[in-house]
Protein backbone atom coordinates (compact mmCIF):
# COMPACT_ATOMS: atom_id res chain seq x y z
CA UNK A 1 0.00 0.00 0.00
CA UNK A 2 1.19 3.42 -0.86
CA UNK A 3 1.05 6.89 -0.46
CA UNK A 4 0.84 9.58 -3.67
CA UNK A 5 4.22 10.97 -4.55
CA UNK A 6 3.47 14.42 -3.37
CA UNK A 7 6.60 15.46 -4.95
CA UNK A 8 6.58 17.86 -7.51
CA UNK A 9 8.61 15.91 -10.46
CA UNK A 10 12.26 17.39 -11.86
CA UNK A 11 15.09 15.86 -12.79
CA UNK A 12 15.98 12.32 -12.82
CA UNK A 13 18.32 10.69 -9.68
CA UNK A 14 16.88 11.46 -6.44
CA UNK A 15 18.48 10.32 -2.90
CA UNK A 16 16.52 10.26 0.10
CA UNK A 17 16.74 9.81 3.82
CA UNK A 18 14.44 10.39 6.56
CA UNK A 19 14.34 11.53 9.87
CA UNK A 20 11.56 11.09 12.54
CA UNK A 21 11.48 12.84 16.03
CA UNK A 22 10.51 10.36 18.50
CA UNK A 23 8.06 12.87 20.33
CA UNK A 24 6.05 14.48 17.26
CA UNK A 25 6.43 12.85 14.33
CA UNK A 26 7.26 15.59 12.15
CA UNK A 27 8.36 14.16 8.82
CA UNK A 28 11.44 15.61 6.91
CA UNK A 29 13.54 14.21 4.19
CA UNK A 30 16.82 15.49 2.36
CA UNK A 31 16.55 14.72 -1.42
CA UNK A 32 19.00 15.98 -4.04
CA UNK A 33 17.61 16.30 -7.61
CA UNK A 34 20.40 14.88 -9.66
CA UNK A 35 22.21 18.32 -9.12
CA UNK A 36 24.98 20.16 -6.64
CA UNK A 37 22.14 20.55 -4.13
CA UNK A 38 20.25 18.94 -1.43
CA UNK A 39 16.91 20.14 -0.33
CA UNK A 40 15.37 19.12 3.07
CA UNK A 41 11.58 18.94 3.06
CA UNK A 42 9.05 18.68 5.56
CA UNK A 43 5.72 17.47 5.73
CA UNK A 44 3.12 19.53 6.29
CA UNK A 45 -0.66 18.29 6.52
CA UNK A 46 -0.57 16.82 3.08
CA UNK A 47 2.39 18.69 1.54
CA UNK A 48 5.82 18.46 1.66
CA UNK A 49 7.21 22.17 1.66
CA UNK A 50 11.12 22.79 1.11
CA UNK A 51 12.62 24.36 4.14
CA UNK A 52 16.03 24.43 3.65
CA UNK A 53 19.12 24.21 0.99
CA UNK A 54 22.71 22.77 1.46
CA UNK A 55 24.76 24.19 -1.01
CA UNK A 56 28.37 23.73 -0.51
CA UNK A 57 29.24 20.54 -2.93
CA UNK A 58 30.81 21.62 -6.85
CA UNK A 59 29.67 18.40 -8.64
CA UNK A 60 26.70 16.12 -8.62
CA UNK A 61 25.41 14.72 -4.92
CA UNK A 62 26.05 10.96 -5.20
CA UNK A 63 25.21 10.38 -1.54
CA UNK A 64 23.05 11.75 1.99
CA UNK A 65 22.72 9.92 5.15
CA UNK A 66 20.84 11.30 7.75
CA UNK A 67 21.63 10.35 11.15
CA UNK A 68 18.36 10.54 13.65
CA UNK A 69 20.03 10.71 16.90
CA UNK A 70 22.67 13.40 16.85
CA UNK A 71 20.41 14.85 13.47
CA UNK A 72 23.58 15.67 11.56
CA UNK A 73 23.43 15.27 8.08
CA UNK A 74 26.35 13.65 5.28
CA UNK A 75 26.69 13.87 1.85
CA UNK A 76 29.28 13.23 -0.76
CA UNK A 77 29.45 13.90 -4.26
CA UNK A 78 31.24 13.66 -7.20
CA UNK A 79 33.41 16.60 -6.73
CA UNK A 80 35.37 13.96 -4.35
CA UNK A 81 33.94 15.73 -1.17
CA UNK A 82 31.72 15.06 2.08
CA UNK A 83 30.16 17.30 4.02
CA UNK A 84 28.89 17.10 7.62
CA UNK A 85 26.05 19.19 8.46
CA UNK A 86 25.39 20.30 11.82
CA UNK A 87 22.25 22.30 12.82
CA UNK A 88 23.34 25.62 14.66
CA UNK A 89 20.68 27.72 15.44
CA UNK A 90 18.40 26.64 12.69
CA UNK A 91 20.79 26.84 10.23
CA UNK A 92 22.93 23.75 8.37
CA UNK A 93 26.40 24.44 9.04
CA UNK A 94 29.21 22.50 6.85
CA UNK A 95 31.91 21.16 7.88
CA UNK A 96 34.55 19.14 5.33
CA UNK A 97 35.75 16.16 5.89
CA UNK A 98 39.68 15.29 4.60
CA UNK A 99 38.94 11.97 2.26
CA UNK A 100 41.68 12.00 0.54
CA UNK A 101 40.32 10.24 -2.49
CA UNK A 102 41.25 11.15 -6.35
CA UNK A 103 37.84 10.35 -7.85
CA UNK A 104 34.37 11.01 -7.42
CA UNK A 105 31.95 9.54 -4.07
CA UNK A 106 29.44 7.36 -5.15
CA UNK A 107 27.68 6.01 -1.29
CA UNK A 108 27.77 7.53 2.11
CA UNK A 109 26.33 5.97 5.43
CA UNK A 110 26.38 7.10 9.33
CA UNK A 111 26.95 3.61 11.29
CA UNK A 112 24.73 2.92 13.93
CA UNK A 113 25.93 4.49 16.86
CA UNK A 114 26.52 7.56 14.51
CA UNK A 115 30.02 8.54 15.78
CA UNK A 116 31.50 7.36 12.26
CA UNK A 117 30.32 6.87 8.50
CA UNK A 118 31.59 4.95 5.80
CA UNK A 119 32.17 6.13 1.75
CA UNK A 120 32.50 4.63 -1.02
CA UNK A 121 34.00 6.08 -4.09
CA UNK A 122 35.51 5.15 -7.59
CA UNK A 123 39.03 5.61 -6.11
CA UNK A 124 38.22 1.66 -5.59
CA UNK A 125 38.50 2.08 -1.69
CA UNK A 126 36.04 2.96 1.19
CA UNK A 127 36.64 6.02 3.16
CA UNK A 128 35.90 5.25 7.29
CA UNK A 129 35.33 8.54 8.51
CA UNK A 130 35.30 9.77 12.34
CA UNK A 131 35.66 12.64 14.08
CA UNK A 132 39.02 14.10 15.65
CA UNK A 133 38.27 16.47 18.75
CA UNK A 134 42.47 17.58 19.23
CA UNK A 135 41.58 19.44 15.33
CA UNK A 136 38.41 19.44 15.06
CA UNK A 137 38.07 17.94 11.70
CA UNK A 138 37.09 14.60 10.21
CA UNK A 139 40.02 11.77 9.80
CA UNK A 140 39.42 8.94 7.25
CA UNK A 141 41.18 6.11 7.18
CA UNK A 142 41.14 3.73 3.96
CA UNK A 143 40.01 0.52 3.06
CA UNK A 144 41.53 -0.91 -0.22
CA UNK A 145 42.85 -4.15 -0.42
CA UNK A 146 41.25 -6.38 -2.13
CA UNK A 147 38.58 -3.57 -4.00
CA UNK A 148 39.24 -3.52 -7.74
CA UNK A 149 36.71 -1.10 -9.10
CA UNK A 150 34.18 1.33 -8.09
CA UNK A 151 32.50 1.02 -4.49
CA UNK A 152 28.76 0.91 -5.33
CA UNK A 153 27.02 0.14 -1.79
CA UNK A 154 27.58 0.09 1.80
CA UNK A 155 25.39 -1.19 5.18
CA UNK A 156 26.43 -1.52 8.41
CA UNK A 157 26.14 -4.60 10.86
CA UNK A 158 24.68 -3.30 14.00
CA UNK A 159 27.68 -3.73 16.02
CA UNK A 160 29.10 -0.57 14.40
CA UNK A 161 32.08 -2.12 13.56
CA UNK A 162 31.62 -4.62 10.84
CA UNK A 163 30.65 -2.60 6.92
CA UNK A 164 29.63 -4.51 4.05
CA UNK A 165 30.71 -3.19 0.49
CA UNK A 166 28.74 -3.95 -2.99
CA UNK A 167 31.23 -3.05 -5.65
CA UNK A 168 31.61 -2.68 -9.80
CA UNK A 169 34.34 -5.24 -9.74
CA UNK A 170 31.50 -8.44 -8.84
CA UNK A 171 32.27 -8.53 -5.43
CA UNK A 172 30.41 -8.82 -2.06
CA UNK A 173 32.44 -8.25 0.59
CA UNK A 174 32.28 -7.57 4.59
CA UNK A 175 35.58 -5.57 6.12
CA UNK A 176 36.01 -4.33 9.63
CA UNK A 177 36.01 -0.56 10.18
CA UNK A 178 36.90 -1.17 13.71
CA UNK A 179 38.48 2.42 14.53
CA UNK A 180 40.64 2.26 17.92
CA UNK A 181 40.81 5.59 18.94
CA UNK A 182 37.17 5.88 19.14
CA UNK A 183 35.79 3.06 20.01
CA UNK A 184 36.42 -0.14 22.13
CA UNK A 185 37.59 -3.60 20.82
CA UNK A 186 34.59 -5.89 19.15
CA UNK A 187 33.62 -8.83 20.69
CA UNK A 188 33.30 -12.25 18.48
CA UNK A 189 30.09 -12.27 15.60
CA UNK A 190 28.91 -15.30 13.64
CA UNK A 191 30.95 -13.68 10.60
CA UNK A 192 34.34 -13.47 13.14
CA UNK A 193 35.98 -13.24 16.05
CA UNK A 194 39.03 -11.00 14.89
CA UNK A 195 38.44 -7.96 13.57
CA UNK A 196 41.17 -5.65 13.08
CA UNK A 197 40.44 -2.30 10.86
CA UNK A 198 40.48 -3.50 6.76
CA UNK A 199 40.09 -7.33 7.57
CA UNK A 200 37.72 -9.32 4.98
CA UNK A 201 35.03 -11.33 7.08
CA UNK A 202 33.19 -12.29 3.85
CA UNK A 203 33.77 -12.66 0.49
CA UNK A 204 32.01 -13.52 -2.36
CA UNK A 205 33.37 -13.51 -5.75
CA UNK A 206 31.60 -13.53 -8.91
CA UNK A 207 28.39 -11.94 -7.92
CA UNK A 208 27.15 -12.07 -11.85
CA UNK A 209 27.38 -8.18 -12.00
CA UNK A 210 28.04 -4.93 -10.61
CA UNK A 211 26.65 -5.38 -6.78
CA UNK A 212 24.48 -2.67 -6.84
CA UNK A 213 23.01 -2.35 -3.02
CA UNK A 214 23.70 -4.69 0.26
CA UNK A 215 21.92 -5.17 3.28
CA UNK A 216 22.48 -6.48 6.75
CA UNK A 217 19.96 -7.94 8.29
CA UNK A 218 18.27 -6.85 11.74
CA UNK A 219 20.57 -9.12 14.01
CA UNK A 220 23.37 -9.14 11.44
CA UNK A 221 23.95 -12.46 10.84
CA UNK A 222 22.75 -12.19 7.48
CA UNK A 223 23.72 -9.97 4.33
CA UNK A 224 21.18 -9.45 1.00
CA UNK A 225 22.66 -8.11 -2.25
CA UNK A 226 21.57 -7.31 -5.58
CA UNK A 227 23.90 -7.57 -8.82
CA UNK A 228 22.98 -6.38 -12.11
CA UNK A 229 22.42 -9.53 -13.55
CA UNK A 230 18.81 -9.69 -12.15
CA UNK A 231 19.79 -11.46 -8.84
CA UNK A 232 19.06 -11.01 -5.15
CA UNK A 233 21.90 -13.39 -2.83
CA UNK A 234 21.35 -13.57 0.84
CA UNK A 235 24.95 -14.84 2.83
CA UNK A 236 23.96 -16.50 6.03
CA UNK A 237 26.68 -16.66 8.98
CA UNK A 238 24.66 -18.86 11.10
CA UNK A 239 25.15 -21.72 8.35
CA UNK A 240 29.03 -21.27 7.33
CA UNK A 241 28.73 -17.78 5.54
CA UNK A 242 26.77 -19.96 2.84
CA UNK A 243 25.49 -17.75 -0.23
CA UNK A 244 21.96 -18.41 -1.53
CA UNK A 245 21.60 -17.09 -5.11
CA UNK A 246 17.91 -16.60 -6.53
CA UNK A 247 18.27 -15.62 -10.29
CA UNK A 248 14.96 -13.31 -11.10
CA UNK A 249 13.35 -13.14 -14.31
CA UNK A 250 12.96 -9.37 -14.14
CA UNK A 251 15.23 -6.61 -14.78
CA UNK A 252 18.29 -5.77 -12.28
CA UNK A 253 17.45 -4.79 -8.96
CA UNK A 254 19.03 -1.60 -7.75
CA UNK A 255 18.38 -1.21 -4.41
CA UNK A 256 17.79 -4.03 -1.50
CA UNK A 257 16.55 -4.01 2.09
CA UNK A 258 15.82 -5.78 5.13
CA UNK A 259 11.94 -5.13 6.95
CA UNK A 260 12.63 -7.61 9.48
CA UNK A 261 14.46 -10.88 10.29
CA UNK A 262 13.12 -12.64 7.15
CA UNK A 263 11.45 -10.60 4.74
CA UNK A 264 13.37 -8.52 1.91
CA UNK A 265 12.43 -5.45 0.04
CA UNK A 266 14.04 -5.29 -3.67
CA UNK A 267 13.26 -2.89 -6.13
CA UNK A 268 14.97 -1.42 -9.56
CA UNK A 269 14.28 -1.36 -13.35
CA UNK A 270 11.02 -2.80 -13.19
CA UNK A 271 9.90 0.38 -11.53
CA UNK A 272 8.24 -1.61 -8.82
CA UNK A 273 9.68 -3.29 -5.51
CA UNK A 274 9.12 -6.58 -4.65
CA UNK A 275 8.83 -8.61 -1.56
CA UNK A 276 11.03 -11.66 -0.81
CA UNK A 277 11.49 -13.85 2.22
CA UNK A 278 14.93 -15.84 3.10
CA UNK A 279 14.62 -18.67 5.93
CA UNK A 280 17.35 -20.44 5.90
CA UNK A 281 20.46 -21.27 3.25
CA UNK A 282 18.77 -22.53 -0.38
CA UNK A 283 15.13 -21.61 0.71
CA UNK A 284 15.47 -17.78 -0.65
CA UNK A 285 12.01 -16.77 -2.58
CA UNK A 286 10.29 -14.37 -4.07
CA UNK A 287 6.82 -13.61 -2.43
CA UNK A 288 4.97 -10.99 -4.27
CA UNK A 289 5.04 -7.44 -6.32
CA UNK A 290 4.33 -4.77 -3.61
CA UNK A 291 2.77 -2.20 -6.13
CA UNK A 292 -0.88 -2.38 -7.18
CA UNK A 293 -1.39 -1.59 -10.55
CA UNK A 294 -3.29 0.54 -11.43
CA UNK A 295 -6.83 0.66 -12.90
CA UNK A 296 -6.64 1.79 -16.63
CA UNK A 297 -9.28 2.95 -17.88
CA UNK A 298 -9.23 1.45 -21.61
CA UNK A 299 -12.90 -0.04 -21.46
CA UNK A 300 -14.19 3.20 -22.06
CA UNK A 301 -12.23 4.36 -25.49
CA UNK A 302 -14.91 4.61 -28.21
CA UNK A 303 -14.60 2.79 -31.36
CA UNK A 304 -13.39 6.45 -32.86
CA UNK A 305 -10.74 6.21 -30.99
CA UNK A 306 -9.67 2.95 -31.30
CA UNK A 307 -9.26 3.03 -34.94
CA UNK A 308 -7.84 7.01 -34.81
CA UNK A 309 -4.78 5.54 -32.74
CA UNK A 310 -4.99 2.15 -35.03
CA UNK A 311 -4.31 4.61 -38.25
CA UNK A 312 -1.82 7.13 -36.47
CA UNK A 313 0.31 4.95 -34.02
CA UNK A 314 -0.26 1.37 -35.21
CA UNK A 315 -1.23 0.88 -31.53
CA UNK A 316 -4.67 0.01 -30.04
CA UNK A 317 -3.69 1.41 -26.58
CA UNK A 318 -3.77 4.38 -25.76
CA UNK A 319 -1.78 3.49 -22.50
CA UNK A 320 2.17 5.60 -23.27
CA UNK A 321 2.39 4.98 -18.93
CA UNK A 322 4.08 1.66 -17.01
CA UNK A 323 1.17 0.72 -14.57
CA UNK A 324 3.30 0.93 -11.83
CA UNK A 325 3.52 3.93 -9.45
CA UNK A 326 7.12 4.36 -10.54
CA UNK A 327 7.26 5.41 -13.83
CA UNK A 328 11.15 4.81 -14.29
CA UNK A 329 13.81 2.84 -12.20
CA UNK A 330 13.48 2.97 -8.49
CA UNK A 331 17.00 3.62 -7.58
CA UNK A 332 17.05 3.94 -4.38
CA UNK A 333 14.92 2.17 -0.64
CA UNK A 334 15.09 3.57 2.50
CA UNK A 335 13.54 2.91 6.06
CA UNK A 336 11.41 5.42 7.20
CA UNK A 337 9.62 4.69 10.17
CA UNK A 338 9.32 1.24 12.63
CA UNK A 339 12.38 -0.32 14.00
CA UNK A 340 14.31 -2.17 11.55
CA UNK A 341 13.40 -5.27 12.83
CA UNK A 342 10.05 -4.58 11.92
CA UNK A 343 9.95 -1.47 9.43
CA UNK A 344 6.80 -0.19 9.28
CA UNK A 345 7.34 2.07 6.33
CA UNK A 346 9.95 2.93 3.83
CA UNK A 347 10.29 5.40 0.70
CA UNK A 348 11.25 4.42 -2.84
CA UNK A 349 13.21 7.30 -4.61
CA UNK A 350 13.41 6.60 -9.00
CA UNK A 351 14.26 8.45 -11.82
CA UNK A 352 11.39 9.75 -12.54
CA UNK A 353 11.88 12.24 -9.97
CA UNK A 354 9.18 10.78 -7.64
CA UNK A 355 8.99 9.38 -4.12
CA UNK A 356 6.94 7.00 -2.79
CA UNK A 357 6.52 6.16 0.79
CA UNK A 358 5.32 2.64 1.26
CA UNK A 359 3.54 0.45 4.09
CA UNK A 360 5.11 -2.89 4.71
CA UNK A 361 2.63 -5.36 5.90
CA UNK A 362 4.08 -7.58 7.79
CA UNK B 1 54.10 22.99 -35.10
CA UNK B 2 55.43 19.38 -34.00
CA UNK B 3 56.43 16.85 -36.36
CA UNK B 4 54.32 14.16 -34.88
CA UNK B 5 51.24 16.03 -35.83
CA UNK B 6 50.82 14.09 -38.99
CA UNK B 7 51.04 10.25 -37.92
CA UNK B 8 47.78 9.20 -36.00
CA UNK B 9 49.54 5.95 -34.78
CA UNK B 10 49.51 6.97 -31.47
CA UNK B 11 45.81 6.80 -31.47
CA UNK B 12 45.50 3.29 -31.80
CA UNK B 13 47.58 2.41 -28.88
CA UNK B 14 45.88 0.25 -26.45
CA UNK B 15 46.58 2.51 -22.86
CA UNK B 16 44.67 -0.16 -20.74
CA UNK B 17 47.55 -2.45 -21.48
CA UNK B 18 49.38 0.43 -19.81
CA UNK B 19 46.91 0.73 -16.57
CA UNK B 20 48.74 -1.30 -13.68
CA UNK B 21 45.46 -1.42 -12.09
CA UNK B 22 43.56 -2.73 -14.69
CA UNK B 23 40.75 -4.76 -13.61
CA UNK B 24 41.82 -8.04 -14.54
CA UNK B 25 39.12 -11.16 -14.57
CA UNK B 26 40.27 -13.92 -12.20
CA UNK B 27 41.39 -17.20 -14.18
CA UNK B 28 39.43 -20.59 -13.53
CA UNK B 29 41.33 -23.27 -15.36
CA UNK B 30 39.05 -24.12 -18.68
CA UNK B 31 41.37 -26.17 -20.37
CA UNK B 32 39.75 -29.49 -19.59
CA UNK B 33 35.96 -28.23 -20.52
CA UNK B 34 35.20 -30.28 -24.06
CA UNK B 35 31.83 -29.51 -24.57
CA UNK B 36 29.07 -31.64 -25.03
CA UNK B 37 29.24 -35.14 -26.21
CA UNK B 38 28.72 -34.81 -29.68
CA UNK B 39 28.68 -38.77 -29.92
CA UNK B 40 25.97 -39.05 -27.51
CA UNK B 41 24.15 -35.83 -28.97
CA UNK B 42 24.46 -37.02 -32.05
CA UNK B 43 23.11 -41.16 -31.53
CA UNK B 44 20.55 -39.26 -29.58
CA UNK B 45 18.96 -36.98 -32.53
CA UNK B 46 19.45 -40.07 -35.04
CA UNK B 47 17.18 -41.93 -32.71
CA UNK B 48 14.44 -39.05 -32.99
CA UNK B 49 14.89 -38.18 -28.74
CA UNK B 50 15.21 -34.94 -28.89
CA UNK B 51 14.05 -33.77 -25.61
CA UNK B 52 17.36 -36.11 -24.43
CA UNK B 53 19.38 -34.73 -26.81
CA UNK B 54 18.05 -31.56 -26.05
CA UNK B 55 19.47 -32.35 -22.34
CA UNK B 56 22.90 -34.09 -23.23
CA UNK B 57 23.46 -31.01 -25.38
CA UNK B 58 23.21 -28.14 -22.70
CA UNK B 59 25.53 -30.44 -20.55
CA UNK B 60 29.14 -29.07 -19.67
CA UNK B 61 29.00 -26.38 -21.47
CA UNK B 62 32.00 -24.86 -22.45
CA UNK B 63 32.30 -21.66 -20.46
CA UNK B 64 35.35 -21.63 -18.94
CA UNK B 65 37.89 -22.70 -21.87
CA UNK B 66 39.55 -20.30 -24.04
CA UNK B 67 39.25 -22.54 -26.89
CA UNK B 68 37.54 -20.85 -29.91
CA UNK B 69 37.38 -24.23 -31.69
CA UNK B 70 35.48 -25.89 -28.24
CA UNK B 71 33.12 -22.99 -28.29
CA UNK B 72 32.32 -23.48 -31.99
CA UNK B 73 31.78 -27.03 -32.29
CA UNK B 74 29.26 -26.80 -29.12
CA UNK B 75 27.05 -24.15 -30.27
CA UNK B 76 26.83 -26.11 -33.92
CA UNK B 77 25.49 -28.91 -32.05
CA UNK B 78 23.27 -26.95 -30.16
CA UNK B 79 22.10 -25.54 -33.34
CA UNK B 80 21.77 -28.98 -34.86
CA UNK B 81 19.49 -30.46 -31.79
CA UNK B 82 17.19 -27.17 -31.65
CA UNK B 83 17.10 -27.08 -35.66
CA UNK B 84 15.72 -30.84 -35.47
CA UNK B 85 12.74 -29.93 -33.29
CA UNK B 86 9.34 -29.74 -34.60
CA UNK B 87 7.64 -26.31 -33.97
CA UNK B 88 5.01 -27.32 -31.75
CA UNK B 89 7.82 -28.99 -29.85
CA UNK B 90 9.97 -26.28 -28.96
CA UNK B 91 7.35 -24.92 -25.70
CA UNK B 92 7.73 -28.52 -24.30
CA UNK B 93 11.28 -28.64 -24.79
CA UNK B 94 11.87 -25.22 -23.20
CA UNK B 95 9.64 -26.20 -20.19
CA UNK B 96 11.54 -29.73 -19.25
CA UNK B 97 14.54 -27.56 -18.50
CA UNK B 98 15.25 -25.79 -15.06
CA UNK B 99 16.13 -22.15 -14.78
CA UNK B 100 19.89 -22.39 -15.34
CA UNK B 101 18.74 -24.73 -18.16
CA UNK B 102 16.64 -22.07 -19.52
CA UNK B 103 19.71 -19.52 -18.83
CA UNK B 104 22.61 -21.30 -20.65
CA UNK B 105 20.11 -22.23 -23.77
CA UNK B 106 19.75 -18.14 -23.79
CA UNK B 107 23.51 -17.93 -23.93
CA UNK B 108 23.39 -20.49 -26.81
CA UNK B 109 20.59 -18.85 -28.72
CA UNK B 110 22.37 -14.97 -28.53
CA UNK B 111 25.27 -16.71 -29.47
CA UNK B 112 23.60 -18.63 -33.09
CA UNK B 113 21.94 -14.80 -33.64
CA UNK B 114 26.02 -13.76 -34.05
CA UNK B 115 26.49 -15.87 -36.73
CA UNK B 116 23.57 -16.62 -38.61
CA UNK B 117 23.34 -19.54 -40.87
CA UNK B 118 20.82 -20.70 -44.10
CA UNK B 119 17.89 -21.01 -41.83
CA UNK B 120 19.66 -20.49 -37.90
CA UNK B 121 17.80 -17.37 -37.30
CA UNK B 122 14.61 -18.45 -38.11
CA UNK B 123 14.93 -21.77 -35.44
CA UNK B 124 16.19 -19.42 -32.82
CA UNK B 125 14.01 -16.80 -33.13
CA UNK B 126 11.29 -19.49 -32.11
CA UNK B 127 13.55 -20.85 -29.65
CA UNK B 128 14.01 -17.30 -28.23
CA UNK B 129 10.01 -16.76 -28.03
CA UNK B 130 9.51 -19.55 -25.67
CA UNK B 131 13.05 -19.32 -23.54
CA UNK B 132 11.84 -15.82 -22.92
CA UNK B 133 8.41 -16.84 -21.74
CA UNK B 134 10.28 -19.12 -19.36
CA UNK B 135 13.25 -17.10 -18.58
CA UNK B 136 11.67 -13.72 -18.26
CA UNK B 137 13.69 -10.62 -19.32
CA UNK B 138 16.42 -11.84 -16.64
CA UNK B 139 17.59 -14.45 -18.54
CA UNK B 140 18.48 -12.13 -21.44
CA UNK B 141 20.17 -9.63 -18.87
CA UNK B 142 22.66 -12.58 -17.57
CA UNK B 143 23.35 -13.43 -21.43
CA UNK B 144 24.92 -9.77 -21.37
CA UNK B 145 26.00 -9.62 -18.05
CA UNK B 146 27.82 -12.93 -18.23
CA UNK B 147 31.64 -12.28 -18.20
CA UNK B 148 32.33 -16.34 -19.00
CA UNK B 149 29.97 -17.61 -21.86
CA UNK B 150 29.47 -20.41 -24.59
Amino acid sequence: ISTSPSLPLYNPYIFSSRLQHGYKVAWKIAVSPNNNVVNIYEKKGKDWVKIDELTEHSGRITGIDWAPESNRIVTCASDRNAYVWTLKDSVWKPTLVLLRINRAATCVKWSPLENKFALGSGARLISVCYFDKENDWWLSKHIKKPICSTVLSLSWHPNNILLAAGSADLHCRIFSAYIKDIEDKPGPTAWGAKMPFGEVLLEHKDCGGWVHSVSFSPAGDQLAWVAHNSSISVADATEGKQVTQLSTSHLPLLSVLFVSASEIVAAGHDCCPYQFTFKSPGSLEFVKKLDIPKQTSKGSMSAMQHFRNLDKKATEEDDKELNTLHQNSITQLCVMSGDKSKVDKYSSVGLDGAMVIWTFKH
Amino acid sequence: MSKNTVSARFRRVDVDEYDENKFVDEEDGGENQLGPDEAEVDSLVRQGNLMEALHAVLKNPPINTKNQNVKDRAEGLVLKVLSAFKSSDIEKGVQSLDKNGVDLLMKYIYKGFERPSENSSAVLLQWHEKALAAGGVGSIVRVLTARKTV
